[in-house]
């Protein structure tokens, strides 16, 4: 034993130019786990680039759309029987009175270009969204004294015309399809020349509101956008207050007892509760009991508030748990009382952690889909955009999750495109949250 | 302090809601998923042709639906079910315990049930039988039930290639089971002659019991995984037919037509689905569609008594209207519906 510790030139292990085999198996065994961990964050990143680009690749479709344009006679005749302007009379008249009008103006349009076709009125027209007369009632409802005039108006094409100017539909994929036929994609073609049907930036599918079955084309976000607005308000002007009162005062104030210990065990559980789960009791207390209104973004607001709050309590109290005690301490020794130390010195220095885990609690719960389920926010819903603040919070209204749920489901391949427009749309609002978060953490944090 | 703002504000939404909340000036729908399609396109014309805001409506099942229609009469519940089946006398017997009474109820058309696959797949002609011999726990091989031992569509009918059998059908929570069910798997177990075995062998008290027992054996199907239950929408199903070519998927007709570019569908009985074959009966898989309305919310609600009357009006529900357009098969006898509409006739009476 004491040989080899004087003889260090003849100690196997103790060389520093050639290392020991049990050093090198050490050496491997680090060089394998870093590669283990690269590998790792590498198909991590890997599945976030196939992530995005699939959601761009299928979402970017949707934020354009194919427009005709198109002079339309407003007839009085059709309108406005009577001639007198008595809006009354105007109303009278449903979209169904439209569809000759539009009919008359695409036949006119294309025996002005000079187009031969050897479709009908009727089956030209079909290139047109249903949309189409709703715009032009709209219109004349608005403007009774454009009666009898010529209008030049910029109608949506139907949603086969624009999957076929996006590549979506081709003229082997309507073999069967009865909603459009390859003369009416020549005609498409020949207007396409014209410059009368072209493809630009849709901004009605960022402001619009959701549409029928019957009319993809005309769907849009905005009143889903507007419902999922609302229902923050509520949660952040619900979930801010009660949860960081509930914070200041167990982490400041209450006796530690066996009570408040079963408090602290009952929150972190609540943080992991499902999210369905709130939706039933969201059900059985606000809607039933309560009797608030269905599918009403106040309820829905109310439900989210309930999720988010245990995330906003834990992560409240994680950052007023980050104050140094030596701060309360010179505050209450200066003479300060302790609810002067809590909210002059304590939670100042706490807010940016209070914002950070506030803003990301808003942003799980404007991702959330399933509480919605169960308080009628899915479905047809989205189609009025709210007045008022009041009307905003009660009157039904659908949520941005909800609404691409809803998409995916419907029939027609025009709504699986916009779903994923809606997700590009989604993720923006999510990202944008998410680095507002961590800016306010870097900025306004302070390290002790 | 902010805070004290902020919760106070809080207090005063919640104050300012709970007031608000008594009048509700929309029409509430919910139900059938089928029936979701048409009842959006009714709502958004009728949201654009009247003074009316666009009726709400949501889907979930028509049981579903039609269990909140029975939760009470009010302003917190619903004015209108959609469904794809019609109301059944349980159903009724738990409106009438909640206090919905006078309920009217409303066909608006006819749907088409088809089978379809994957549009580059084989092709297929089928008939009720190849379907029951295909799909049901037991069939009959010389005089005797046995456990299925059909692997592919060969096995069943010597015309078919020999492709698994892989079927995506409803789930038994949709409208659409039922009728897939009675006009499919019943037909061929009668046509094959496994009813009259069944029934011979069925236990009971009376023939109705009987024939009760006999019809369930029926339709009890393999559970070995060659049939499976699709509780989604029909999206799911297509998705599961893109990513097995081999499955044959049950859809809507509306559903099928809007997705020619990825499905071929068979023929039943040698008849291609329409909405022509249909209307004319030939097609043999179809079911009516319809709606209900709680007469006690009528002059309430606003809106309610003239959505209905959109819904069936010839514009709308007739042959040249959106909905057939769509793919709903128009009901002939539009013109009795409109009428009970118009009086509001209620179930129970004459009509």
């Amino acid at each position: 034993m004491t040989d080899t510790r004087q003889n260090p030139a003849n100690n196997k292990g103790g060389s520093l130019l050639q290392h020991s085999a049990r050093t090198r198996k050490r050496n491997a065994a680090e060089r394998r786990f870093r590669a283990y961990g690269i590998a790792a964050i590498s198909v991590g990143l890997l599945m976030l680039c196939v992530l995005v680009t699939t959601i761009v690749g299928r979402g970017t479709g949707a934020f354009q759309q194919t427009f005709v344009t198109l002079e339309v006679e407003l007839l009085e005749s059709k309108l406005d029987k009577s001639g007198t302007r008595d809006i009354d009379a105007i109303k009278k008249v449903t979209t169904f009175g439209y569809a000759p009008i539009i009919r008359a103006a695409v036949e006119a349009k294309v025996a002005e270009l000079g187009i031969d076709s050897p479709l009908k009125a009727k089956e030209m027209a079909g290139i047109l969204s249903k949309d189409a007369a709703a715009t032009l009632r709209e219109f004349v409802i608005a403007n009774p004294d454009q009666i009898g005039e010529t209008v030049e108006f910029r109608f949506l094409a139907s949603s086969r015309v624009d999957g076929y100017m996006k590549g979506r539909v081709s003229r082997d994929s309507i073999a069967n399809d009865k909603s459009i036929s390859p003369e009416q994609l020549d005609l498409v073609d020949a207007l396409v020349s014209a410059g009368v049907v072209e493809k630009t930036f849709n901004l009605a599918f960022i402001t619009g509101a959701d549409a029928s079955d019957a009319r993809p084309e005309a769907a849009g976000m905005g009143v889903s956008m507007l419902g999922s607005l609302f229902m923050m308000l509520v949660v952040l002007a619900l979930a801010l207050p009660i949860g960081v009162a509930a914070s200041i005062y167990l982490e400041e104030f209450a006796p530690k007892n066996w009570l408040t210990d079963i408090i602290e065990v009952n929150i972190s559980n609540l943080a992991a509760v499902p999210s369905i789960v709130f939706g039933i009791l969201g059900l059985a207390v606000f809607i039933n009991y309560m009797h608030l209104p269905m599918s009403a973004p106040l309820v829905g607001g109310l439900v989210l508030t309930l999720m988010t709050l245990p995330t906003v309590i834990i992560s409240t109290r994680a950052a007023l748990k980050a104050v140094p005690p030596s701060i309360r301490d010179a505050a209450l020794g200066v003479g300060a009382s302790r609810m002067q130390a809590v909210f002059h010195h304590v939670l100042p220095l706490a807010a940016p952690g209070i914002l950070t885990g506030t803003i990301i609690g808003l942003a799980q719960a404007l991702g959330e889909t399933a509480p919605l389920l169960l308080i009628g926010m899915v479905g047809f819903i989205a189609s009025n955009a709210p007045e008022t603040i009041a009307d905003g919070l009660l009157s039904p209204n659908s949520a941005m999750p909800a609404q691409i749920y809803e998409w995916a489901k419907r029939a027609d391949p025009a709504f699986y495109e916009r779903a994923w427009g809606g997700i590009i749309i989604l993720l923006i609002f999510l990202v944008t949250m998410n680095t507002v978060a961590v800016i306010l953490r870097r900025r306004f944090e302070r390290r002790w | 302090m902010s805070f004290v703002k902020f919760t106070a504000s809080a207090l005063a939404i919640s104050a300012v809601s709970a007031t608000a909340a008594a009048a509700r000036d929309q029409v509430q729908v919910a139900g059938s998923s089928t029936v979701l399609p048409y009842a959006s396109i009714v709502a958004e014309a009728f949201g654009e042709n009247f003074d009316f805001p666009t009726p709400v409506v949501e889907s979930g099942g028509s049981s579903a639906g039609l269990k909140r229609f029975c939760e009470g009469v009010g302003e917190n519940t619903i004015d209108v079910a959609n469904a794809s089946r019609r109301i059944k006398d349980k159903e009724i017997k738990a409106c009438a315990e909640n206090g919905v009474t006078d309920i009217i109820e409303v066909q608006i058309g006819y749907d088409g049930i088809v089978f379809a696959s994957d549009i580059n797949g084989n092709g297929f002609e089928y008939t009720p039988s190849d379907w029951f011999l295909a799909l049901s726990d037991e069939i009959l091989v010389d005089g005797k039930m046995v456990a299925n031992p059909n692997k592919t569509w060969a096995d069943v009918n010597t015309a078919f290639p020999a492709q698994d059998i892989q079927a995506f059908i409803p789930g038994t929570k949709h409208g659409t089971r039922e009728v897939f069910e009675d006009k499919v798997i019943l037909a061929g177990c009668e046509a094959t002659g496994a009813f009259d075995v069944l029934l011979a062998a069925a236990e009971g008290d009376s023939d109705k019991a009987k024939h009760k027992a006999a019809e369930k054996a029926c339709i009890s199907l393999r559970t070995d995984g060659v049939s499976v239950d699709i509780d989604g929408d029909y999206t799911e199903t297509l998705a599961r037919i893109e990513s097995n070519k081999d499955g044959i998927g049950v859809f809507g007709l509306a559903f099928y037509e809007n997705n020619t570019d990825k499905l071929q569908v068979a023929t039943m009985s040698g008849v291609v689905p329409s909405t022509e074959s249909i209307a004319t009966g030939e097609y043999p898989v179809s079911r009516p569609l319809f709606f209900y309305v709680k007469k006690a919310h009528i002059g309430v609600i606003p809106g309610l008594k003239e959505y209905a009357e959109f819904f069936v009006a010839d514009e709308v529900a007739g042959p040249d209207g959106p909905l057939a357009e769509y793919g709903l098969v128009s009901d002939p006898e539009l013109s009795k519906t409109q009428a009970a509409v118009a009086e509001e006739a209620v179930m129970g009476g004459n009509s």
